[in-house]
């Protein structure tokens, strides 16, 4: 029964929602944003987060986590998706502790993770170098030198990555620019020499920054997983992660359906209410039918991320394709048909529309998906 | 889910027991039993392996034993399926009656009716077909001008229906009738059941673009119908139709994944017919638009399972609504994709010079058409998904 949600997910739904709403509504974004906020997130969100479990939701109970599985912070995603939310969790609770529930070792876990259950530590996956998703295409050097590796290399696109307390580094310890083998993964502490962070500050108003690498040493035991077999940790958790921004996309697209279908309904042109109007009412129907498919998509990922690892590639590239999609249909459409106020500041449907096309480039845009869903199909 | 198990094992261990082999293999159009007067076994085996069922009650598996179902719940019900499929084995019925109207019976049907209808449907005794449309009522199906009169014993039938499947292959024909021409139109039709062989029925079959002649329009010239006939209370029957659309609608979101044909599945066409470079389909255009429907089909199917467990744990949700629309509009971009992927071969006609197979894909295609059509338009499942769910204003 992995597609309805259970009794503890309703509950959870049900209190991330109010939570959200009084704590974290658009306009909290849209004051980090005109304030331009160094941050970038509100560290006592973060704080009352940390506090509720959803920083360690996905932890199991020995490192102090609520251990709900992804089908559970998918539940609280969604809701984050809806109000947009900005706060370190994607980058820290999905990507970060994934990479180190799936590849640290038993004392990187005892060191990391309880701090990431409490909220006092944050991460970012220095991954990406091109402007476009390419994973195995990793140029960044890791040379080990005696007790050492020391890192060069340029990083983009890094979510968090001028506000995190600690780097997940992806780097080459051996192969050819696009291999997957010697890939490794390491920790690096965002403030240590030779670390150079550009913020960038994105459609979204959310994070992201550039990150150089010039002769930065970190000891051997920086190293998440076996030297060169970083791939192994790297794929499953680029899967997580777009298993869990397809979550969060999934809210965007309601929340974007919803408001539209209530203008619909209080907008009066030529004597009437516009969701009268048969042009408008297709096209909001077609929405909601293609909001019920990803639905259905969205609790399958979810659950295999949980329940059946081995489908989860081809899951997650389902996932991220449809949403990516269903995001940019609702977005579009919620502007549209908001006619002239929807192109107004003034109104929040813009906010959901440039975080939509921020979402649809993080981990994969629509194309990336559809080519890794046709080679997982064997055509 | 202990029961479960053991209800699957003893599923499995009858299916093995009691399904002829000839009985799971694929099968074509013409091997199907539809059953009525006129309805034939294919083969003996075919015969032998209608009446097993029959007598275990799994022609109509979720039906009360009483009128010969098996009084299995969802969930079993779901398993039988799934066991069916695993083996492959062939769907003993085929029919309206006993997809549409016995659902339909067994909420608005009397006492009498249910006895009388219900059991001749699982024996195979009676084919229904269906009387809704009319020439001049197609997505406006309430405008429906094909008159019952009241006179005392009997109901006096004249008019016609349209996209009547099979009609002159049926032993009934189950009927939207106006009985009220006074108040608004939803509110003066009633639901009437009409033997085919009454004094005053004939019918005329309709050739399609895909060449089939699967419909007729049915001709009512002053019939007498027993007033028996009538199912639920009068100028009632707009209730009955709605429900009974619900199940033609499922019905039809579902020719995807239970074809009675044996159409090609695209990826597999794919391998036969498109060229490949380094494991790849070297028409990148056509290779997106392949994976884009396999997507499709995904995110379908995984509807469908959603739906069956709301239904199991007592939630409603949009997504039945839905699945009419998405599912036939799937179907038309499926064939669209085969015709592409199969080229030149993909469009002959008939005769010489093209594979069975592929003059079927030539012949559905041209069907699928009717599918986003028949049962309510896409644009009406649009229209109700606006109402009924987005609850947006009405013109």
């Amino acid at each position: 029964m992995a597609l309805v949600l259970n009794e503890e997910q309703r509950l959870l739904k049900e209190s991330a929602q109010s939570f959200l709403a009084a704590e974290a509504p658009v306009a909290a974004l849209r004051k980090l944003r005109d304030s331009k906020d160094a941050l970038g997130y509100d560290p006592e969100l973060w704080r009352q987060m940390a506090e509720m479990g959803w920083a360690s939701i996905v932890l199991p109970e020995e490192f102090g986590g609520l251990d709900f599985g992804f089908a559970g912070l998918g539940v609280v995603l969604e809701e984050t998706g809806r109000t947009l939310a900005a706060s370190p969790l994607f980058a820290t609770t999905v990507l970060g502790a994934s990479a180190l529930l799936l590849g640290a070792s038993g004392e990187q876990k005892t060191a990391l993770l309880p701090a990431i259950a409490e909220g006092s530590l944050t991460f970012a996956l220095a991954h990406e170098e091109s402007h476009h998703h390419q994973p195995t295409r990793v140029a960044t050097q890791a040379r080990r030198q005696g007790e050492q590796y020391v890192i060069n290399g340029c990083k983009t696109f890094v979510l968090d990555g001028h506000s995190a307390d600690k780097l997940i580094v992806v780097a080459r310890t051996s192969g050819e620019d696009s291999d997957s083998a010697g890939i490794s993964l390491l920790l690096v502490d965002r403030d240590t020499p030779g670390v150079t962070v550009q913020r960038t500050l994105m459609a979204d108003s959310r994070n992201a920054a550039n990150i150089s690498f010039s002769d930065v040493a970190v000891p051997t035991q920086a190293l998440v997983g076996g030297e060169g077999d970083g791939w192994e940790i790297l794929e499953p958790v680029l899967d997580r992660g777009r298993v869990a921004m397809a979550a969060e996309m999934f809210g965007l697209a309601t929340e974007c359906l919803e408001r539209t279908v209530a203008y619909l309904k209080e907008r009066e042109q030529f004597g009437a209410l516009i969701g009268s109007f048969q042009a408008l009412q297709h096209r909001a129907a077609h929405m909601q039918a293609e909001v019920e498919l990803c639905r259905s998509v969205i609790r399958q990922a979810l659950s295999t991320v949980d329940d059946a690892p081995g489908q989860l590639p081809m899951l997650a590239s389902l996932a991220k394709a449809q949403l990516n999609e269903l995001v940019k249909l609702t977005s579009n459409e919620a502007v549209q048909m908001h006619g002239g106020i929807g192109v107004t500041d003034e109104m929040d449907i813009g906010f959901f529309l440039k975080r939509a096309r921020v979402a649809m480039q993080i981990l994969g845009d629509t194309g990336f998906h559809k080519d890794r869903y046709a080679t997982l199909s064997g055509y | 889910m202990e029961d479960l198990d053991q209800f699957r094992q003893t599923v499995r261990q009858w299916l093995e027991d009691n399904c002829p082999q000839s009985q799971r293999q694929p099968m074509q159009p013409e091997e199907q039993y539809w059953g009525g007067r006129r309805g034939s076994f294919a083969s003996d085996d075919a015969r032998l392996w209608f009446e097993r069922m029959r007598d275990k009650g799994w022609v109509a598996p979720e039906w009360p034993e009483q009128y010969g179902g098996g009084g299995l719940s969802a969930q079993q019900a779901k398993v039988l399926g799934e066991e069916m499929k695993r083996i492959g084995a062939r769907k003993p019925l085929f029919g309206l009656g006993l997809w549409m109207l016995g659902p339909a019976l067994l909420e608005y049907g009397n006492e009498a009716q249910k006895e009388r209808h219900l059991r001749a449907i699982v024996n195979g005794e009676s084919r229904w077909c269906q009387g809704y449309s009319e020439p001049g009522s197609g997505s406006d199906l309430a405008s429906l001008q094909c008159k019952a009169e009241d006179k005392g014993d009997h109901f006096l039938v004249n008019g016609s229906k349209i996209w009547t499947t099979k009609a002159d292959e049926c032993d009934w024909i189950f009927c939207l009738v106006r009985t009220n021409t006074e108040v608004k139109k939803q509110e003066g039709i009633s639901f009437l059941l009409i033997d085919m062989d009454d004094p005053g029925v004939s019918t005329t079959p309709i050739e399609l673009i895909s060449g089939e002649s699967e419909f007729c329009q049915t001709f009512f010239d002053n019939v007498k119908v027993p007033k028996e006939n009538l199912v639920g209370e009068l100028n009632q029957g707009w209730s009955v139709a709605k429900a009974l659309l619900v199940h033609e609608r499922k019905l039809m979101s579902e020719i995807g994944s239970d074809s009675p044909r044996q159409s090609l599945v695209p990826a597999m066409a794919a391998r036969e017919y498109l060229e490949f470079a380094d494991g790849r389909i070297a028409n990148t255009a056509l290779r997106t638009q392949l994976a884009e429907y396999d997507m499709r089909m995904q995110a379908i199917a995984l509807t469908h399972f959603r739906t069956f467990e709301e239904k199991v744990a007592g939630q409603r949700s949009a997504a039945p609504l839905i699945m009419k629309y998405v599912g036939t509009e799937a179907e038309k971009t499926k064939s669209e994709l085969l015709l592409a992927i199969l080229g030149s071969r993909g469009i002959g006609w008939e005769g010489e010079g093209f594979t069975a197979t592929e003059l079927d894909t030539t012949r559905l295609w041209a069907m699928s058409y009717a599918m986003t059509i028949a049962g309510g338009t896409s644009e009406i499942q649009l229209n109700v998904v606006a109402k009924n769910v987005l609850e947006l204003p009405q013109a």
